[in-house]
């Protein structure tokens, strides 16, 4: 069984996890074009590499951020979101 | 040890013809580069090469022929979809399907067994009416039934599944098996013949575009140029686009799969249960083949995982808790080139000369023939076939989905 840490609870099995895909700004509705808007809801980075995700521990409900890397499936970092940089 | 086998160890060289040319150079140019020697990008190369004349061609595999998820599926050949541009293109598939052994001389082991799509809620039912609903309207055999055929054709079946009991289901007679790894090695050696150079163990690195047109492509073995390059490489699109900087909505699950010991003939249909997960079929040689829902999250490798049969063996004897002493043999993964919408994503792109044939996900392999047709045809004259003009990747951008999730076999 993979073990995945939560930064609330510490590890746990990877089946307590639901994964809510990787990262990606929200360009703003109310200026994006429909083109960006289309981009934005549609299309994936789908190539291998580490990806900044959201993760959430579902039995304690805690959203989060890991790094993983995609193509080893590896869990480099998981943390709690602060807002970007 | 009968002497035609012994000739092969005494004879230095091999002493019959080998069932594929071996190439050891690449020529400097190409008509056409198909990328990935799975069955699609084969059939592709068989089609242009047998109706369309074109046979300059090479088909580039990093690994071995047929060695993606065309040898790793299990199997499922159904034209029962949702939406009418899929019916129609899978139905044209299952005709396709009938005489390709006699088309290859080979044996597929194309084996017409009936699909059912078992439903456990009215959700699921209300999903089968409309399915049979579009089937039957496009003329494909597709019947809503009770649990009692479910029972007499599949005497084995638990019917009240652990708790979720089977309230009928989609019933698919035309549904099929077939020897997956043999239709790749059809589709090769058809194409080999015709003078197709099939390149196993070179991997396309990258695509040379200049002012929008393809001019090359850049191997692990050299540089070719070429002014049309057809990818079909399923899990490994998103790499492939990424070198040609073109976005799609594609994204990558690994989706597994394993088989059983062999047992004794007792199931002689396809089952598939969206509300467990699973489905199953007996192989010819007796083994179960079994799958069930895409890993829950992205990975672009082929790792397999205890939990898959665990998951897996556990809803299976919940509809039939008699196969709780049968061994797990063999269990593997492929990478699922997944879109929004289930449909796949086929045809021109932005880039003049670069066609596309992914988005095959989870349900690629029983349209491995209609790809190869309607491919070929839209790479030979520049303009997408008329059955694939619902796939294309322009239908992100406009909006215009083409819904065929209804029809995935297993929830996802
Ligand atoms: C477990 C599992 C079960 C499935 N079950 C079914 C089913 O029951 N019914 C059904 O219809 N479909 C099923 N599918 C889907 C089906 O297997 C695929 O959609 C179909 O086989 C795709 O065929 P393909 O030829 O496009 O790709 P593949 O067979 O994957 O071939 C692509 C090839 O491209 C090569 N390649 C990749 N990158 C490069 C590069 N850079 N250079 C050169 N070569 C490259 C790869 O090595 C590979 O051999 C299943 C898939 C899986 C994984």
């Amino acid at each position: 069984m993979k073990i995945m840490t939560c930064p609330v609870n510490g590890p746990r099995a990877i089946t307590e996890f639901a994964y809510g895909g990787e990262i990606r700004p929200m360009p703003n509705p109310n200026t994006a074009s429909d083109d960006q808007w289309a981009d934005y809801i549609f299309n994936r980075n789908g190539a291998p590499g580490m990806k900044r995700e959201w993760w959430c521990h579902t039995p304690s409900n805690t959203w989060f951020v890991a790094e993983r890397d995609t193509e080893r499936d590896l869990i480099m970092r998981t943390y709690l979101y602060m807002g970007e940089a | 040890m009968p002497w035609r086998l012994l000739r092969f160890a005494l004879s230095s060289k091999h002493p019959e013809p080998r069932m594929f040319t071996r190439h050891d150079t690449l020529k400097p140019t190409y008509d056409v580069v198909i990328i990935g020697a799975g069955g699609h990008g084969l059939a592709a190369a068989y089609y242009l090469a047998r109706d369309h004349g074109i046979t300059n061609i090479c088909v580039l595999e990093k690994g071995y022929l047929g060695g993606g998820n065309t040898g790793r599926n299990t199997t499922i050949i159904r034209s029962n979809y949702l939406t009418p541009e899929g019916v129609k293109f899978y139905d044209e598939s299952v005709r396709l399907w009938q005489d390709l052994s006699q088309d290859f001389d080979l044996n597929l082991f194309y084996s017409n067994r009936g699909h059912f799509t078992l439903a456990h809620t009215d959700a699921a039912m209300r999903t089968s009416r409309w399915r049979a609903e579009v089937n039957k309207h496009y003329g494909i055999e597709s019947e809503v039934v009770g649990p009692e055929f479910v029972k007499k054709t599949a005497p084995m079946i638990d019917l009240a599944c652990g708790g979720a009991p089977i309230l009928g289901g989609l019933y698919h007679a035309p549904g099929a098996v077939a020897r997956h790894d043999t239709v790749a090695w059809g589709y090769g050696r058809g194409a080999d013949l015709r003078g197709v150079e099939i390149h196993q163990r070179t991997e396309v690195t990258g695509i040379d575009v200049v002012g929008g047109k393809v001019v090359g492509v850049q191997t692990s073995k050299g540089r070719i140029a070429t002014t049309k390059v057809l990818c079909a490489v399923a899990g490994s699109t998103p790499r492939i686009l990424k070198m040609i900087d073109v976005r799609s909505p594609l994204y990558i699950h690994p989706l597994q799969a394993m088989v059983s010991e062999p047992i004794k003939p007792w199931l002689d249909t396809i089952l598939v249960s969206g509300s467990l997960h699973i489905y199953i079929s007996q192989s010819s040689r007796g083994e179960l083949v079994m799958g069930a829902s895409l890993d829950p999250y992205e990975v672009q490798s082929t790792r397999s995982t205890l939990d898959f049969p665990e998951g897996l063996a556990a809803h299976m004897l919940d509809m039939f808790p008699f196969l709780s002493n049968v061994k797990v043999m063999r269990q593997w993964a492929g990478m699922a080139d997944m879109t929004p919408d289930f449909a796949p994503i086929m045809g021109k792109t932005p880039v003049e000369g670069f066609y596309l044939d992914a988005g095959w996900g989870t349900w690629g392999f029983k349209a491995t023939p209609v790809c190869g047709k309607t491919m070929s045809w839209t790479v030979a004259n520049d303009r997408n076939h008329e059955l694939i003009t619902g796939f294309t990747l322009d239908r992100f951008r406009d909006y215009a989905l083409t819904g065929e999730k209804g029809a995935a076999s297993v929830g996802h």
